[in-house]
């Protein structure tokens, strides 16, 4: 057992952890936590494969590493946007329970400032 | 037992550890929280697999700007807080099920490696001298595999425009409002005060740097993401409306950028994406400095949100 | 077989194909008010010449047309491949995006003197977006690249269901989102074990590495489940309906009959290209089974819809699983089987020409819901007499997803049917057969509708645009005269292979 394989080993625990969050949790945030948890579970098996990959003087083979700096940068794209469609369902989940009517939902959202 | 390898398996079971107590912890602030410090760990974890770079990139996304974005958006959610329930015992069981299978599938992939471990290492430091870099990630990165990291900009601008378009039409064009889930207070107007002068010079550095050294435009533009962010918040910036055209076009310069000098290429280097020779170096760092404020600007507005308020000159 | 990897004489086409829409978003960032709108007339017509010279260039060299990025070979750099189905695919696609160009001018157009409106530059951004992704996922063989075309897509996607920004098509696009990414991640999982079996993402490196043991078969199980969740097939199917009749008529056409396309193509990519071979014949037929399901649900849900836009949604579920039949079907295709031929050339005709058709269909009825401000189905009593155009676009593209002659999806299924019985796997042929009827089930009890007694007086039609009718009855016939291609045509699907 060296570390690679400990941390290999980690990542299938995330895996599972994570895709078992983002079936099981009902509220949306949660499942977005889980899907980053999931991912970062992939990404450190990229690592891991990436360690096990060491030659040339260096200490782990940079194209997986590059891999997971692109996959991050898109994972927090999803991020974003999964975000920004939970919070304006939220929204107008709340206008439509609250019943407010068209000139107050506008000033909600529009003309405060 | 090595220390370091004791190391390892305290950071390994904490990962797992933490990682299940942010899927099962009670309200979802607590868990975000939760989140940030898994982030912090999961950094020391590409550390401790040498690789550097990434651990960087994970400190800076994967848990500062994802974990600011969450808060805030649990910040937001909390007041209406619904309790939602759990499905069905048959359900969670085939879901146990199914996930257990595939952690297993991944243990025995990860227990049964090939007795020589490929790697493309001594192929990219073979070829590194030819593009003038130090660091081998930013080679693989804006000279191997350059059409993932265009392509890549490409996703983050639209992920940008998929948050605005859920914009009501009326504010389109609209500012973010940002002091709406962070009350501008003493303490916050104090760091973004303070903080930005060194944010940005230490996003100079690592952009610079990037090219020989752990780093690049990913991390240095991520830092600047992260102190925009901040003065707006605190209020000492006002976000701009998603209409101005200056903004529009510190999104897509560094991708143009990017992309001009790849379409050089057919005239004057071996192809699309390749470099002359002798100029690959200069050109890349200038491609870095111009997506690290693409990158800065992209990221800090995809945490900000899509426009609440109308933009008032 | 060659080990290096070099570029071809057109290959660089494949870098306009891509890249050029690509500039479109970008541009599009900076054009404010009406220049988005102006800039889709140029992109528009340019990229379908494009398509076209790479589908004359595979053509006329009889091989797959290569450009190694950057002059990087693979295992280390990234190359683009088109081969026959990508060269057609690519077609397909650039017809489907002109006609939906053509239909969508006028609904979201920027008002003239007013400030800059919101759907029209998202719609026409999403559109670029859609087209460079499907593009690059057609044209990569590297499985990250792949990767990166995949995410393109669905961050294209997702947008587009919500466009209309009420709060059903938000919870749609929320649930497409949590599916896609679901199904990203777990290709992305499915790459990196290949990568750590083999040293390299290139599927045509890997075509002559690959070995059938454990870490491989894992690594294309996961990288299968994924994309079969994007592709919405039974039964990952649950996002679909909502997501797809919930999107602007334009947006649902380019949904339905393009992007779900695209993660299909990369399965077939992985098991008849990266891993050929691989596929047991358990598995194959746990495919095709799961596509019969598909086709036997769908249809029966079709039948059961009440609004028109979410019956055309349950077709292309239905639709989608006839697809499936290629993996048992064409499996021989490699060892030269003959009948394993002629299963190729009905699968990839039957995507073909369900893409035109129900781009076709989606569109039409976009304008029935138009003229009568709603898509009721027992409400539509006699608008095909007042629309007949649009009841002629809906009529021929429905024949063409029933199976009837002539028609590019009778041809289709005709030929996977041929293929089922040469194979001797008739259970396959019965479901085709089911499948034919259920269809024809919902098409005619729709025109039935469009054709009957208005219930309703229908002197309260909003007026339709007849550029637009004409724009989906242009695909409509697309679909059709794709029945009539010569059957010698069908060797240009296995350029490459």
């Amino acid at each position: 057992m060296n570390s690679a394989t400990l941390f290999g080993l980690c990542s299938a625990a995330l895996v599972g952890l994570g895709l078992f969050g983002l079936i099981v949790r009902p509220e949306p945030l949660r499942k977005i936590l889980a899907f980053n948890l999931l991912g970062s579970g992939v990404f450190l098996f990229f690592g891991v494969v990436a360690r096990r990959g060491a030659a040339a003087g260096l200490g782990a083979d940079p194209v997986p590493q590059a891999l997971v700096i692109t996959g991050i940068v898109v994972s927090f794209s999803a991020t974003a946007l999964a975000v920004a469609l939970v919070l304006r369902l939220r929204k107008l989940t709340d206008e439509v329970t609250s019943g407010l009517g068209a000139a107050s939902k506008a000033q909600e959202d529009g003309d405060h400032s | 037992m090595t220390i370091p390898f004791a190391f390892d398996i305290g950071t390994a079971m904490l990962l797992i550890a933490v990682g299940g107590w942010m899927m099962v912890a009670q309200g979802t602030m607590v868990a975000v929280i939760i989140f940030v410090v898994y982030g912090l760990l999961m950094a020391i974890a590409w550390v401790r697999l040498s690789a550097v770079d990434v651990a960087l990139t994970e400190a800076a996304i994967g848990s500062g700007i994802t974990g600011m974005l969450l808060l805030s958006a649990a910040a937001r959610l909390r007041q209406t807080e619904v309790t939602s329930t759990l499905p069905s015992f048959p359900i969670r069981l085939l879901s146990g099920v199914l996930c257990a299978a595939i952690t297993s599938g991944l243990a025995v992939v990860v227990l049964l490696p090939a007795d020589v471990a490929p790697t493309l290492a001594p192929m990219a430091m073979a070829n590194l001298p030819e593009t003038g870099l130090g660091n081998p990630v930013a080679g693989v990165l804006f000279a191997f595999r350059a059409l993932d990291t265009l392509l890549e900009k490409v996703v983050l601008l639209l992920a940008l425009l998929g948050v605005w378009s859920l914009a009501p039409d009326r504010l389109w064009g609209g500012v973010p409002a940002l002091d709406s889930y962070a009350p501008p207070n003493d303490i916050l107007v104090f760091f973004a005060q303070v903080l930005p002068p060194f944010g940005i010079v230490f996003a100079i550095y690592m952009t610079w740097t990037g090219a020989s050294n752990p780093g690049g435009a990913f991390q240095g533009g991520t830092v600047l993401a992260v102190m925009w962010l901040l003065v707006m918040m605190a209020g000492v910036v006002r976000a701009p409306p998603i209409s101005c055209l200056r903004l529009r076009w510190l999104l897509v310069a560094g991708p143009v950028l990017f992309l001009m000098v790849g379409l050089a290429g057919f005239a004057l280097a071996a192809g699309f994406l390749a470099y002359p020779a002798g100029y690959a170096k200069p050109l890349i760092v200038v491609v870095e400095i111009g997506l690290a404020l693409s990158i800065g600007a992209t990221l800090g507005l995809l945490a900000a949100g899509p426009p609440e308020r109308n933009h008032q000159p | 077989m060659s080990t290096t990897i070099t570029t071809t004489a057109s290959g660089y086409l494949l870098v306009l194909a891509i890249m050029w829409p690509v500039a479109g978003i970008m541009l599009s960032f900076v054009t404010s008010g009406r220049g988005v709108e102006r800039l889709a007339c140029v992109v528009l017509p340019v990229g379908f010449g494009i398509a076209v010279a790479v589908l004359i260039a595979v053509a006329q060299g009889g091989q797959s047309q290569i450009y190694v990025v950057g002059d990087w070979a693979p295992p280390l750099g990234i190359a683009l491949r088109a081969d026959g189905i990508s060269a057609a695919m690519m077609l397909t696609t650039a017809i489907v995006m002109c006609a939906t160009g053509l239909f969508a001018q006028g609904e979201f157009s920027q008002p003239s003197d007013l400030p800059e409106a919101r759907s029209p530059v998202v719609f026409w951004v999403l559109l670029f977006a859609i087209w460079s992704g499907l593009n690059a996922l057609v044209l990569g063989s590297d499985l990250f690249n792949l990767y990166v075309a995949l995410e393109l897509l669905t961050f294209a996607a997702v947008p587009l269901v919500c466009l209309k920004g009420q709060k059903e098509t938000i919870e749609a696009a929320l649930r497409y989102m949590l599916f896609a990414l679901i199904g990203s991640v777990l290709y992305l999982l499915g790459a990196a074990m290949i990568y750590g079996a083999y040293g390299t993402l290139d599927i045509g490196l890997l075509s002559e590495r690959v070995r059938p043991d454990p870490a491989t078969l894992i690594a294309a199980s996961l990288m299968t489940v994924g994309l079969l969740a994007k592709t919405a097939l039974f039964p990952l199917h649950l996002w679909l309906p909502p997501a797809h009749a919930g999107a602007p008529a334009p947006g649902s056409a380019l949904l339905s009959a393009l992007v779900v396309k695209g993660s299909f193509f990369l399965i077939v990519r992985i098991w008849f290209d990266a891993m050929p071979g691989l596929l047991s014949f358990a598995a194959a037929q746990l495919l095709a089974a799961l596509g019969a399901a598909a086709i036997l649900v769908g249809g029966a849900l079709a039948l059961r819809q009440k609004r028109l836009k979410l019956l055309i949604a349950y077709s292309t579920i239905a639709q989608i699983g006839y697809l499936f039949f290629i993996f048992p079907l064409a499996a021989g295709l490699t060892a030269g089987i003959a009948w394993s031929g002629i299963a190729w050339t009905g699968g990839w005709l039957q995507l073909f020409s369900h893409a035109l058709s129900k781009a076709a269909m989606f569109m039409a009825a976009g304008l029935i819901a138009e003229a009568l401000g709603h898509d009721r189905i027992a409400e539509l009593g006699g608008i095909g007499r007042r629309l007949p155009i649009t009841m002629l676009a809906f009529g021929l593209s429905g024949l063409s997803l029933v199976g009837v002659p002539p028609s590019g999806g009778f041809v289709a299924k005709s030929l996977l049917l041929m293929a089922t019985v040469m194979e001797g796997q008739w259970w396959w042929a019965t479901v085709i057969i089911v499948g034919g009827l259920l269809a024809g089930g919902y098409i005619f009890m729709v025109l039935g509708r469009l054709l009957g007694s208005s219930a309703t007086p229908l002197a309260s039609l909003a007026p339709v645009s007849m550029r637009r009718e004409l724009a989906a009855l242009s695909l409509a016939i697309c679909a059709v005269l794709l029945g009539f291609l010569p059957l010698r045509s069908s060797d240009f699907l296995q350029i490459g292979r």
